[in-house]
């Protein structure tokens, strides 16, 4: 069963959501991030829909299981729309929006139709192993997605404070959770020990960042990102 | 193969965007001068902040009123001095270029507190002076 420390990060992960929507009004830029918006607000009703879903069938139960992995894959839908969200404010200059959004729809599609033939292919033993490889590699894709946006922040010589701390929030997310499930893939009795609690972790992470950005960090405040590189002196 | 690929570029791609990030917080201080109430507060010269003054300034600023209002900044940034204390443990003999690099991270940090803690002084003094005015 699930003990504190699970109900502590479900209930921090909620809040923390709630709490980046909440402040994303009051700082009057909802709009301006409706992609982000939609996705905590989705991802705190994913929340709810887990704890309902866990009083009425158990942790253990199939449809748990089948609720909790079906919305994850959901959620990475919007997180892809996320991520093409900031794809557009850094190419924002170049006009070049409609031709990330064709790429992104193209990329949303193959991995829609990647991961149906996968499951397609597993329904028979739709297995935590299998469960664990399929996570470790759409986060992946995340999180390659992320690194070349990274790389374009730095080419570009993006400045806007705000807009980095998102993208850099997002790399730790997606690299953390992309790492966490493939450890549990080499090994799989560490999960029960130490990796199961990172995916909470990682949880509370992004929105706390998030939050932390928009309510400390001033839209208009600019920094050099040259400087940010690990190499960089 | 798979498994094991995807965990080692995950980890070394944690670790650049940890590094940036935590880097983009200590950005917001660079450019910063130090007052010379801090100075004489902190004892620091005009060399500089060196690396070790991380721990005795963080407690200065524990004994300083604020707010809340930087408190998480501190902490991560604290969490950051941490880890970059470890690995400039374990590279000092092994990796001398990891252990520079580490050594001007963790100057980094000491002179980020040093601008937190000018700034809490600064506050507090000037909640002082506008409690003892409206007590005029």
């Amino acid at each position: 069963m699930l003990g504190p420390f699970d109900y502590a990060f479900w209930v921090g992960s909620f809040l923390l959501e709630v709490f980046v929507v909440v402040c994303m009004i009051y700082r009057r830029v909802f709009f301006r991030h409706l992609p982000v918006n939609i996705y905590m607000s989705c991802m705190a009703l994913v929340n709810c829909g887990q704890y309902a879903s866990i009083r009425e069938f158990g942790f253990y139960s199939s449809q748990y299981a089948y609720f909790y992995f079906y919305t994850d894959g959901l959620m990475m839908i919007l997180m892809f729309l996320v991520i093409i969200h900031f794809y557009e404010q850094v190419f924002i200059e170049m006009h070049v929006g409609s031709y990330i959004r064709g790429a992104a729809m193209l990329l949303l599609a193959a991995t829609a139709l990647f991961s149906a033939l996968v499951i397609h292919e597993h329904q028979e033993h739709f297995t935590g192993k299998f469960i664990g490889e399929f996570s470790q590699n759409i986060y992946f894709v995340g999180l390659v997605l992320t690194y070349l946006l990274w790389g374009a922040v730095l080419k570009l010589r993006e400045t806007r404070a705000q807009l980095v701390q998102f993208i850099l929030a997002l790399g730790i997310y997606f690299s953390g959770t992309a790492g966490t499930y493939a450890l549990q893939n080499l090994f799989p009795s560490l999960w029960l020990i130490v990796l199961h609690w990172l995916p909470g972790v990682m949880g509370l992470w992004l929105p706390a960042a998030w939050l932390y950005t928009i309510a400390k960090v001033p839209e208009e405040a600019r920094l050099a990102t040259a400087p940010l590189a690990v190499g960089a002196r | 193969m798979m498994a094991a690929l995807i965990c080692v570029v995950s980890l070394a791609a944690f670790l650049q965007f940890f590094v940036s990030y935590c880097r983009s917080i200590l950005a917001s201080t660079h450019g910063i001068d130090l007052s010379e109430n801090v100075r004489e507060v902190t004892g620091i010269e005009n060399a500089g902040v060196v690396a070790d003054d991380f721990a005795r300034l963080l407690q200065l600023l524990h004994l300083c009123s604020d707010g809340g209002q930087d408190r998480t900044e501190i902490r991560a940034i604290g969490t950051y001095y941490s880890l970059l204390r470890i690995l400039g443990r374990m590279s000092h003999s092994i990796i001398p270029s990891v252990s520079a690099w580490v050594e001007q991270e963790r100057r980094s940090c000491s002179y980020f507190a040093a601008v937190a803690l000018d700034r809490r002084i600064a506050n507090s003094r000037d909640l002082l002076n506008r409690q003892f005015d409206s007590g005029c």
